[in-house]
């Protein structure tokens, strides 16, 4: 049953991976995107890291893919006329890419595993506790100083996205409701004594 | 192993489901519906009157600003479900370190409630 799980999600990640380079409209390549992180998810889960693979589910499919599906909605660019620049472009990616999976295969051929190092795997694996358990048991004050700083990292960019994008119109009126509710009645009226044949 | 696997069994079988229903949904319209097109139905509809340009134009940056304070609190909070989940056993010092974290995201909290980026003008 998990080889048949396996398969499934092995084939929906390369399969998503896959369309996501070839399709034409960039909005598709965003859905199959999402279709390769999930099973990605998927085979998290056959793996045992569980709170991998919800952190991939909601953090890349729930947040990272609309501000991907933002981006792609909000370039102005024609997409048809950058398809066929790329055909420019070609020799020289088939070029990179072909030395990447040489790469890949010489890696793979020097590829030797150890004997202890199933052990070692196994040993780190607690038996008695979940995995996200285990993670929240060491992961604040085992590893306090990451942690902090990847709150820190957090508030630099929530101050970086601010600063970069946050414009205030100043051509509308915005209502303040409190400047709104303390206005006194009285002086917000005035009474002028027009003349006539003149105007204000 | 196997039985947290066996846990998650019903997620796949729901999973299953889903994606049998949808294939089912979409062949069930190609099979059974009549479908009788020509050039003036099957071209886009804008109200009656032809479309005015391309469906792809510039958005608001502003919309990429919630989206990009939505991602960061979503990693918040991701930090805090293991936090959550071994709380029982999680020690003073693992318990502070997380007062500090979201003390300082509420300090970041606190900036952008002041300069108005949670407000929509």
């Amino acid at each position: 049953m998990s080889v048949f799980a396996f398969y499934l999600f092995a084939i929906g990640a390369i399969a998503g991976g896959f369309f996501t380079v070839v399709s034409r409209q960039p909005v598709h390549s965003v859905l199959w995107l999402i279709l390769a992180f999930i099973s990605s998810a998927g085979l998290f889960v056959l793996l045992g890291a569980e709170f991998v693979a919800m952190l991939l589910v909601i953090v890349y499919v729930g947040a990272v893919m609309v501000l991907f599906l933002f981006v792609v909605m909000m370039l102005d660019v024609d997409f048809a006329e950058l398809k066929a620049e790329m055909a420019k472009y070609m020799p020289l990616a088939i070029l990179i890419g072909l030395v990447i999976l040489m790469q890949f295969v010489m890696a793979y051929g020097a590829w030797q595993s150890n004997a202890a190092a199933e052990t070692l795997r196994t040993q780190v694996i607690p038996t008695d506790r979940h995995n996200t358990e285990a993670l929240g048991l060491i992961l604040y004050d085992q590893y306090f100083l990451l942690f902090q700083l990847a709150g820190l990292i957090l508030l630099v960019a929530m101050i970086g996205a601010i600063v970069l994008t946050l414009r205030h119109r100043t051509d509308i009126k915005r209502q303040s409701p409190v400047a709104q509710m303390m206005r006194d009645p009285a002086k917000a009226m005035e009474l002028r004594d027009v003349k006539p044949g003149q105007g204000l | 192993m196997e039985e947290m696997l066996r846990e998650y069994l019903p997620i796949l079988v729901f999973l299953a489901v889903a994606i049998a229903l949808g294939v089912i949904l979409i062949v069930a319209a190609v099979v059974i519906a009549v479908r009788n097109p020509d050039p003036e139905k099957v071209s886009a509809y804008e109200c009656g009157f032809n479309a005015f340009d391309d469906a792809r134009m510039k958005f608001d940056v502003r919309f990429y600003l919630v989206s990009i304070l939505f991602i960061i609190f979503d990693l918040e909070i991701a930090f805090l479900f293991p936090w959550a989940v071994a709380f029982k056993d999680v020690s003073m010092v693992g318990f502070w370190s997380m007062m500090v974290f979201l003390a300082v995201l509420t300090i970041g909290f606190a900036y952008e409630w002041k300069k108005g980026a949670l407000e929509w003008e």
